[in-house]
C-alpha cells in the first residue's frame, strides 16, 4: 500500500438528512487501494447510511463523496454508469434476483454490461461461483439456498465484473459463527487474489478485527475514531470501548426534551 | 370535523396529482430508453419483451375470448328485447357490431388485462423494492425502469389492441349466435352484414381507447410496485390498489375518451 496513489474513496464532510433528522454530520473517510476497511458502529449510528451514500443511491445534503478519484456528486449519470462496472456490492440480504436461477443471477452484469457470447459469460460466471465455493449450484433458484450460500452468490455476482472497489453490507449477519469465519476467510482471500479494495459495513467485531486493516467507527453520525485494530482495541474514547465490550450506552434523560418530544405534535 | 374532511381530500388530491406526475415520469424516460437506450450502452432487450407479450398477451386469450362472447351473447339478448318494441329487431347487427368495436371489446380487454397484468406488475416489482433487488439492479449499473418497466409497457401497448381485434370478434360472434334464430339469416350473412355495418372509423377508435388502456394497466402497476413501503404487507396492499385503480383510470379514461371522439 503505497500513500502515493490517489485513494480509492474520499470522503469529506458529507452531511446527511432522512427528512428532518440528521443522519451523518460531517463524515470524512479516505482509504487507499488494496484495503480492506471495516466500517463499524452500532444500530442507528448511520453505517448504513454512509453505505447508501457511498453506492450513490441517495444524495447527499452537503459534502463530496469521491470514488476512483471521481467525485460522484458532480458527475453525470452516464459517468457513473460507466464508473458502477468498477464497483461491486453485495447486500445484507443477498438481493439476488428470485425470479432467476444462482447462474443467470451472477451472469446479468456480464449480459447487460458485456457483448461476450453466451459461451464465454457462462464460463465466467461459473468460475466466480467455484471462487465462492459455490460450483455446480448455478441451477439451483435463491429460494433453494441457505444462509451462508445466498451471501456467497451475492458475492459472486458481486465480483464477476472484477470490480476495483467491493461493498460488503453485513458479511456475517444472520449466519452462524462457522459459516460467519469461513466468510471472513473468503473476503481476505478475494482481496489477496484480485487485488480489490474493500469496504465492510458489520458490528460484529470479531469478523471486523479478522478483516480490518483498518477500522472506521461511527457514533450518532460522526466518526469517532479511525485506525488499525490494535489502535481501536487500545482507544481510551468511552464510546468506542462500550462498543468493545458490550456495555449498554448511558442515556441521559433531558427533562425538557423528553417533555417536547410527548406533547409536540410534529415531533421530529 | 369538517376541517379533517377537507383536510384528507386535499391530502387525496395531492397524492393523486403526484401519482400521476409520477406515471407520466415513467413514460416518458420509458420512451427515453427505447429511443437512446442502445446509445447509452442499455438497450432494451428482446427476450424480456417476447416473454411479457407471451404472458400479458397470449396467455390472456382464451379468457379474453370467452368473456367477449358471453358479453356479445347479452348485448344481443337486451338490444332484441329493446328494439322488438320497435319492430327493428335486423338492426341488432349494426347496434352490437358498433357496440362492440367502439366500447365494449376495448373496455373488456382492458378491464382483463388489468385484473391479470397490473396486481402481477405491482406484486413482482414491489416484492423487488422490499428485498432490494432494485437497488441491486441500481448499483450493478441497470437502469430499473429500462430493465423492469419498459417490457410490460411495450408489450401491454402491442398487446391490447390486439387483443382488442379477437375480443371484436369473439363478442360479435356471441351476439350472431343469439341473434340467428331470431332474424333468420345465416350465420355468414350476419357476419359480412357486421363487417359492413362498420367503417374504419369505429374499428380505430377502439382501437386507440385500447392503446390507452394497455399504457394505463403498465404504468399503474409498475408506480404501484416501486411506491411498496412496509415489507410484505405493503406489497398485498400494493397488489390490491394496482387492480382497483387500474380499472377506475381505465373506465374514466375510457368516458373522456368517447365523449371528446363523439363530438
Amino acid at each position: 500500500m503505497s500513500d502515493q496513489a490517489p485513494p480509492v474513496i474520499e470522503v469529506e464532510g458529507l452531511v446527511t438528512h432522512y427528512g428532518r433528522r440528521k443522519i451523518l454530520d460531517g463524515v470524512d473517510l479516505k482509504m487507499s487501494a488494496g484495503e480492506i476497511r471495516v466500517i463499524m458502529g452500532g444500530s442507528g449510528s448511520g453505517k448504513s447510511t454512509l453505505l447508501w451514500h457511498l453506492l450513490g443511491l441517495y444524495k447527499p445534503t452537503a459534502g463530496t463523496i469521491r470514488l476512483l478519484d471521481q467525485d460522484i456528486t458532480q458527475i453525470s449519470a452516464q459517468e457513473f454508469q460507466a464508473l458502477r462496472k468498477e464497483l461491486g456490492v453485495s447486500f445484507q440480504g443477498g438481493a439476488l434476483f428470485t425470479s432467476m436461477s444462482v447462474g443467470e443471477n451472477v451472469a446479468l452484469p456480464l449480459r447487460e454490461h458485456t457483448e461476450l457470447d453466451e459461451n464465454t459469460i457462462r464460463i465466467m460466471s461459473r468460475l466466480k461461483l467455484e471462487v465462492v465455493n459455490l460450483g455446480g449450484f448455478q441451477d439451483l433458484m435463491p429460494s433453494q439456498l441457505s444462509g451462508g450460500m445466498i451471501k456467497r452468490a451475492a458475492l459472486a455476482r458481486a465480483i464477476v465484473m472484477d470490480p476495483k472497489l467491493l461493498f460488503f453490507d453485513e458479511p456475517s449477519a444472520g449466519l452462524d459463527p462457522v459459516v460467519a469465519a469461513e466468510l471472513d476467510d473468503l473476503i481476505l482471500q478475494l482481496r489477496d487474489a484480485m487485488r480489490m479494495s474493500m469496504v465492510v459495513v458489520t458490528h460484529e467485531l470479531d469478523s471486523a478485527f479478522k478483516i480490518a486493516d483498518k477500522i472506521t467507527v461511527l457514533d450518532q453520525g460522526k466518526v469517532l475514531l479511525t485506525g488499525t485494530v490494535e489502535e481501536v482495541k487500545s482507544s481510551k474514547l468511552e464510546r468506542v470501548q462500550d462498543l468493545l465490550n458490550r456495555r449498554p450506552r448511558d442515556v441521559k434523560v433531558d427533562a425538557e426534551e423528553y417533555l417536547r418530544r410527548l406533547t409536540e405534535e410534529e415531533y421530529v | 370535523m369538517l376541517e379533517k374532511a377537507a383536510n384528507a381530500m386535499s391530502q387525496g388530491v395531492l397524492k393523486t396529482v403526484s401519482n400521476f406526475g409520477y406515471m407520466g415520469a415513467l413514460l416518458v424516460e420509458s420512451f427515453y430508453w427505447i429511443l437512446f437506450g442502445r446509445r447509452r450502452g442499455q438497450p432494451v432487450k428482446m427476450a424480456p419483451l417476447a416473454s411479457q407479450m407471451v404472458e400479458t398477451g397470449v396467455q390472456a386469450i382464451p379468457i379474453v375470448m370467452v368473456l367477449s362472447f358471453a358479453i356479445g351473447v347479452s348485448l344481443a339478448i337486451q338490444t332484441i328485447y329493446a328494439l322488438k318494441n320497435f319492430g327493428a329487431e335486423s338492426q341488432v347487427i349494426l347496434a352490437i357490431a358498433i357496440g362492440v368495436t367502439r366500447e365494449f371489446g376495448p373496455l373488456i380487454t382492458g378491464i382483463l388485462v388489468a385484473g391479470r397484468t397490473a396486481s402481477a406488475l405491482a406484486a413482482r416489482i414491489g416484492s423487488m423494492v422490499v428485498s432490494q433487488e432494485v437497488d441491486a439492479l441500481r448499483v450493478i449499473g441497470i437502469m430499473p425502469v429500462r430493465y423492469l418497466v419498459v417490457p410490460p409497457l411495450v408489450a401491454l401497448l402491442i398487446m391490447v389492441p390486439t387483443l382488442t381485434v379477437l375480443a371484436d370478434a369473439a363478442a360479435i360472434f356471441g351476439g350472431a349466435v343469439y341473434s340467428l334464430p331470431n332474424l333468420d339469416v345465416s350465420l355468414w350473412a350476419y357476419l359480412v352484414a357486421s363487417v359492413d355495418s362498420l367503417t374504419a372509423g369505429d374499428v380505430l377508435q377502439g382501437l386507440a381507447k385500447s392503446l390507452v388502456f394497455g399504457a394505463i394497466v403498465a404504468l399503474v402497476g409498475v408506480s404501484s410496485g416501486f411506491n411498496v413501503k412496509g415489507g410484505a404487507e405493503g406489497v398485498g396492499r400494493a397488489t390490491t390498489q394496482s387492480v382497483v385503480m387500474a380499472i377506475s383510470w381505465i373506465v374514466i379514461a375510457d368516458m373522456i375518451f368517447t365523449f371528446f371522439l363523439n363530438r
